[in-house]
């Protein structure tokens, strides 16, 4: 059986979540090895490689790369997996460019041939899929958040360190200094969110919308047309080139669900919509709607919960 | 400060994908076309730098003819020069465009001189394929960092910033570079009146590029199944409130 590389993101020593869904995907394709940036036991695998390098003690996109380069070098695996995150996709599209292979991103499916793969990717945030066909001696492939069960994270074995050859100049494009800005609620851990699209009017009409995320413990997020009119910054944004949530409720005042916004929260596994048009795309696809002005509504609902959460006489 | 910002075409769809019926693309015969948004923050960013640092900034895209539009309408927010790497119009894979890019680019730079900077957006909105950017940047040999949405100029390096989970990280790349912008990094100004004429005016240097395929192949386009959904209305007007808190306290909200 082929080997296979995943490249394994971690924190503090523990595989993401995402990483183990790239590692369940690649173990229906090969043998597996994973790949990491200093220590972290990854369960499920018939080899663990530890790259350690004194360059690597923070992100370094490009000498992570050159470091996974120098192991495909080594090793000859079939593939290369990585997750579909930021960093994932960074470091893959490196080794890709290094190896003038071609990489295939967010992928949600491999179906795999003599000499090339077919698979399906995401387009458009991932509300549109593509089939395509990849060509390479070594398939380089990243795989879309979620579309996938974690593999089993227990039953580590030994790690084998791999020591990069790594030319100094690769410092430039190092982390240099981290910033710790520490918030209360924020949009991708609160449970529930409140969000406003051009339906609010103004700036001013959000105050509503604060008071009730205050209440229900949630955070206010917005559409794009919101940030655009510069009634709310860009951190509120809620959509494909904005921030992805995932709350127990989401609810949509007055937005109308364009594909931009539909895809920053449709993982939400509770959708309320308040909004004027009953046919409104967001109305339709959501598990609850409320058809109407959406001021006088949320003032009705804010009294309400007001009410109930007093404590009883 | 030289700057060059490569940007993409990309229709903008609404609240549903219709492909075309080869299913090689969006039907996008009734839809606006846009600027892909990281990359309009790119033009935006690079034509703030200009106003801070001097220089001039010049717009590039590879793409059908009609993708002069998005040309013309980044030198109507600032931009100077504009250049069209002209297809047939089919979806150029990332391997074929990055190569086109960088020849284009090097010839660009021994006419008047390298880059300080090179901006492209983090990921194009429709394919989404993360690497444009940094192929260009390898092929040139020139640092590249991604996901940034600041940018400082100090002398020869540029300082990006990046956000994380937790705050932000810190690059501190020497120039020439490569960097690929987040939306949110700025908020992209309107044009003017006499900005939008000047834009009109102003040639756009065409150019046909050779197309090499690389080993990713599009095949076809595929909606994803429909989620199947049934949507409760609570109610009209806020004679509905009495609904959604009974709806809030069956999730445990309340």
């Amino acid at each position: 059986m082929s080997q296979v590389l995943v490249f394994v993101e971690h924190q503090e020593g523990m595989p993401l979540e995402t990483s183990l869904q790239a590692t369940a995907l690649a173990g229906t394709l090969g043998e597996v090895s994973s790949v990491t940036v200093g220590a972290c036991d990854v369960g499920g695998v018939a080899r663990h490689f530890a790259i350690e390098h004194p360059m690597l003690s923070d992100y370094a996109p490009e000498a992570i790369a050159k470091a996974l380069v120098q192991l495909i070098g080594a090793e000859s695996p079939s593939a290369v997996f990585a997750s579909g995150t930021e960093r994932g996709n960074e470091v893959m599209a490196h080794v890709a460019a290094v190896l003038d292979l071609p990489l295939a991103t967010n992928v949600t499916e491999v179906r795999p041939g003599d000499e090339s793969w077919d698979l399906t990717r995401t387009r458009w945030g991932g509300s549109l899929l593509e089939e395509a066909s990849l060509t390479a001696s070594v398939k380089l492939v990243t795989v879309a958040p979620h579309a996938f069960e974690a593999s089993d994270a227990s039953g580590g074995v030994d790690a084998e360190t791999f020591e990069p050859d790594l030319p100094e100049a690769l410092e430039r494009t190092r982390v240099v200094e981290r910033v710790t800005i520490s918030e209360g609620i924020t949009l991708t851990t609160a449970p529930v969110v409140v969000s406003g699209g051009r339906g609010v009017g103004s700036p001013e009409g959000f105050g509503i919308l604060e008071e009730l995320a205050g209440l229900l413990g949630g955070a206010v997020g917005c559409s794009r047309v919101v940030t655009n009119n510069g009634w709310r910054p860009h951190s509120d944004q809620v959509g494909q080139t904005g921030t992805r949530v995932a709350p127990n409720l989401y609810v949509a005042c007055g937005i109308s669900g364009a594909v931009q916004h539909w895809v920053g929260m449709m993982a939400s596994k509770n959708v309320l919509a308040i909004n004027n048009d009953p046919e409104a795309p967001m109305v339709t696809k959501a598990d609850y709607a409320v058809i109407g002005d959406l001021h006088p509504i949320l003032e009705a609902v804010v009294e309400e919960v007001k009410r109930r959460k007093q404590p009883a006489t | 400060m030289r700057t060059l910002v490569c940007i993409k075409r990309v229709p903008a769809p609404g609240a549903r994908i219709v492909l075309t019926d080869d299913r090689q693309a969006i039907d996008a015969r009734h839809l606006p076309f846009t600027t892909s948004p990281h990359e309009e923050c790119a033009v935006e960013e690079a034509v703030r730098l200009k106003e801070q640092h001097g220089g001039s900034v010049v717009v590039m895209t590879l793409g059908p003819a009609e993708a002069e539009e998005q040309l013309r309408y980044a030198v109507s927010v600032g931009a100077d020069e504009a250049a069209l790497l002209v297809t047939d119009g089919a979806d150029w894979d990332p391997q074929a465009t990055a190569a086109a890019l960088a020849a284009k680019i090097e010839l660009l730079e021994a006419g008047d001189g390298w880059f300080d900077l090179i901006l492209f957006g983090n990921e194009s909105a429709d394919s989404g394929g993360y690497q444009v950017g940094i192929r260009v940047a390898n092929a040139l040999d020139r640092p590249v960092v991604g996901g940034i949405k600041g940018i400082d100029i100090e002398g020869e390096t540029i300082v990006a910033r990046r956000e994380t989970d937790a705050g932000f990280e810190v690059y501190r790349l020497p120039l020439p570079a490569v960097v690929a912008v987040k939306e949110g990094i700025n908020l992209p100004r309107y044009p003017t009146l006499p900005s939008r004429l000047r834009a009109k005016k102003v040639e756009v240097s065409s150019s046909s590029p050779d197309h090499t395929p690389g080993g990713l192949r599009m095949l076809r386009l595929v909606n994803p199944p429909e989620v199947a959904s049934s949507t409760t209305i609570l109610g009209q007007g806020p004679e509905a409130a009495s609904a959604v808190a009974d709806m809030f306290e069956e999730l445990g909200l309340l």
